[in-house]
């Protein structure tokens, strides 16, 4: 939980575009996709923050520039006190131990040419942490600590389901002692039954090691069972930050409300007595986003005369919950 | 209530190297003229090998159709020629796949994709056929639709692809659609468009749906009967709102209650079914949930259970022991 353990990461106005161009030999950028475009949090240490957002908000692109797998193009992450976007070489390397991904498709993101005793290893290999020996005692460590069979170790990944491959993405992403683990829809590719257990062996690794979750996901009731707290994002920005049951309770963004309304619930009951808004239309293009606020060409309750113009700030409408709408205000309970 | 379809017994295979795949096992139920039915289940349960069963599109080889009757509007379906099935195919009964993307030509404009069928099943002529797909685009929600009509899929985005592919089912009347996980590939507020527009079509339309997904919020939205699918047996079939307030079969019951709800305590730990689903290659005699089922006795590890009523005629279940269990006598 978000207690006084004080902060473990600062994202300040972090943006990513993407050129978008055209030619192959004389290369020349036509237009920018602007996927991550000022984005602003804090992660606390030991908590989950959920990250919400539908296809092309940016959500994934969040995660992966944290870690330099892409490289920003304005914007801070402190970590730990260190900005780690002005890291370089042996440095940014001891800093990426801290930090560590699992990522949405076990099986596209293990190489099915190793091991998964070597692919759990391998981390630990680049690091140069420890000898061979030692190496493969940390080995079986891992994956007992993920619920796998030691034994398995010379086994390659497609003789394991899919549940099974996520956890040696787990086994694998754990191995350096990670302080932070951005976990990249790390169960929307399972089947129903098998996503539980996932989200309950992330729940205890958390508590065994006190991890810090970034939890990256478009499952709204996924992302609240396992958050503390809660980012929606669109169109590369967060429209609403919140504790879970503020966001679940009393959405104040537009978007968030829609978006909470569309989760199909098994229950014809609940169906039943709740309000259901549909947004029309898509999701317009990153690579040129609405002027104003960027939601207001879906926005149901959108004043044409104001939010079209001006681009809300993310403010602090309560303590903790912050949101960027003109007009959240009329949403305070 | 007409019956619509009737599918007795079937049956489905695959002859592949490792060994003989038992994909659908034995389904038998049927659908009415009108009625939404959901097939639920998890992957590879056979909801998706039933329905392309009951299209006669499973490729043969390494698939076999082995036995069963798909009775549709009079016809077995399983036993007509092959110029038949293909007149009652996209005519009569329609299909929508869950990847707009891959199903639709990339080559070819949109239009020519629902005119092409206009033309072969009810031989319309240009003019007819595009007036037509305009009609039809509109219907499903896509603005300006007569100017769309040259574009290309790829110049339409997932969900507004996705609306392309329903109208081009809806191009000959079906009297069944069948929907393949429709929705699967979309973001949640553009499955709850993609959701109201199929409830408005069907109601306006009257045809019957068969929805074929994983996601039990889902079919609990839009269907009126529910069929559970695992390891290619129908385990439990019945109204909604019957298989989802008064559950019977272990495996929903496992699975509804490992969805965190959005009402339920968030912070507790999620019940979840131990196990993986069972290899269908050589699939053993005995229930095929009871290696992860807390219930199984000697009986469920022998004898393959069957559909039998519970309370109501209308919901059944497949297991031996539903009785003992709601009784809380296990």
């Amino acid at each position: 939980m978000a207690d006084g353990n004080g902060t473990l990461a600062q994202v300040r106005g972090l943006v990513k575009h993407f050129p978008i161009t055209r030619g192959t030999i004389r290369k020349r950028e036509v237009g920018q996709i602007r996927a991550v475009d000022g984005v602003t949090f804090d992660l606390y240490r030991g908590e989950t923050l959920g990250l919400v957002g539908e296809t092309g908000s940016g959500k994934t692109t969040v995660g992966r520039t944290m870690l330099r797998l892409y490289e920003p193009t304005a914007g801070e992450v402190i970590f730990d006190g260190v900005d780690l976007m002005s890291m370089k070489g042996k440095d940014l390397d001891r800093m990426r131990r801290r930090i560590s991904m699992i990522f949405q498709d076990p099986f596209a993101s293990l190489n099915p040419r190793m091991t998964i005793g070597s692919i759990v290893g391998e981390p630990l290999v680049v690091h140069e942490a420890g000898n061979k020996k030692k190496r493969q005692a940390r080995v079986q460590q891992l994956l007992e600590l993920v619920g796998l069979n030691p034994q398995f170790v010379n086994r390659y990944p497609h003789e394991f389901s899919g549940g099974q491959q996520q956890r040696i993405g787990i086994a694998r992403a754990l191995a350096l002692d990670p302080e932070l683990v951005i976990c990249d829809e790390p169960i929307s590719s399972l089947d129903v039954s098998i996503q539980a257990q996932i989200v309950n062996l992330l729940d205890r690794l958390q508590d065994e090691l006190g991890l810090t979750y970034l939890f990256i996901a478009h499952d709204l009731s996924m992302v609240r069972h396992i958050s503390d707290r809660i980012a929606v994002m669109y169109l590369g920005k967060i429209v609403e930050l919140a504790d879970r049951d503020s966001i679940y309770l009393n959405p104040l963004h537009p978007y968030t409300q829609a978006l909470m309304s569309a989760v199909p619930v098994p229950d014809p009951d609940l169906l039943e007595t709740r309000e259901r808004v549909i947004l029309k239309g898509d999701i317009p293009s990153p690579a040129n986003p609405p002027t104003g606020c960027n939601f207001h060409t879906r926005c149901p309750v959108v004043r044409t005369d104001h939010c079209p113009l001006e681009e809300p700030e993310l403010r602090e409408l309560r303590p903790g919950h912050w949101v960027a709408c003109h007009y959240a205000e009329e949403f305070l309970q | 209530m007409n019956e619509l379809l009737r599918i007795e017994d079937l049956q489905t295979r695959f002859y592949i190297r490792d060994g003989t795949v038992n994909a659908v096992n034995g389904v038998s139920y049927s659908i009415n003229e009108g009625e939404i039915l959901g097939v639920v289940g998890e992957s590879g349960c056979g909801k998706s090998v039933h329905a392309l069963s009951i299209m006669r599109l499973i490729p043969d080889p390494p698939g076999k159709i082995e036995s069963g009757e798909v009775w549709f509007d009079g016809q077995d379906l399983l036993t007509v020629s092959d110029e038949e099935i293909r007149q009652v195919r996209g005519g009569r009964l329609a299909m929508v796949f869950q990847d707009p993307m891959s199903s639709l030509n990339p080559a070819m404009t949109v239009g020519f994709q629902i005119e092409e069928a206009l033309q072969l099943h009810l031989g319309m002529n240009d003019q007819q056929a595009e007036d037509r797909t305009a009609e039809l685009l509109t219907m499903v929600g896509i603005p300006d639709a007569s100017n769309r009509l040259d574009d290309y899929p790829h110049q339409f985005s997932g969900g507004m692809r996705q609306r392309v592919m329903i109208a081009m089912g809806l191009s000959c009347d079906p009297k069944l659609l069948i929907a393949d996980e429709p929705t699967t590939a979309l973001d949640v507020t553009i499955q709850a468009q993609i959701v109201d527009l199929m409830k408005r079509l069907q109601a306006e339309l009257g045809m019957a749906v068969m929805w074929i997904t994983h996601d039990l919020g889902v079919v609990a939205d839009l269907a009126e009967m529910v069929n559970v699918m695992y390891a290619g047996y129908i385990v439990e079939r019945g109204n909604v709102r019957d298989v989802f307030k008064r559950t019977r079969h272990p495996y929903t019951l496992g699975l509804l209650r490992s969805l965190p709800g959005l009402e339920a305590d968030p912070g507790a730990e999620l019940a979840t079914i131990p196990g993986i689903p069972p290899d269908l290659i050589d699939l053993e005699p005995g229930c095929p949930f009871a290696a992860r089922c807390a219930y199984a006795n000697e009986q469920c590890w022998t004898e393959t259970p069957v559909l039998e009523p519970t309370e109501s005629e209308r919901h059944t279940v497949a297991c031996w022991r539903w009785e003992d269990i709601m009784r809380g006598a296990v």
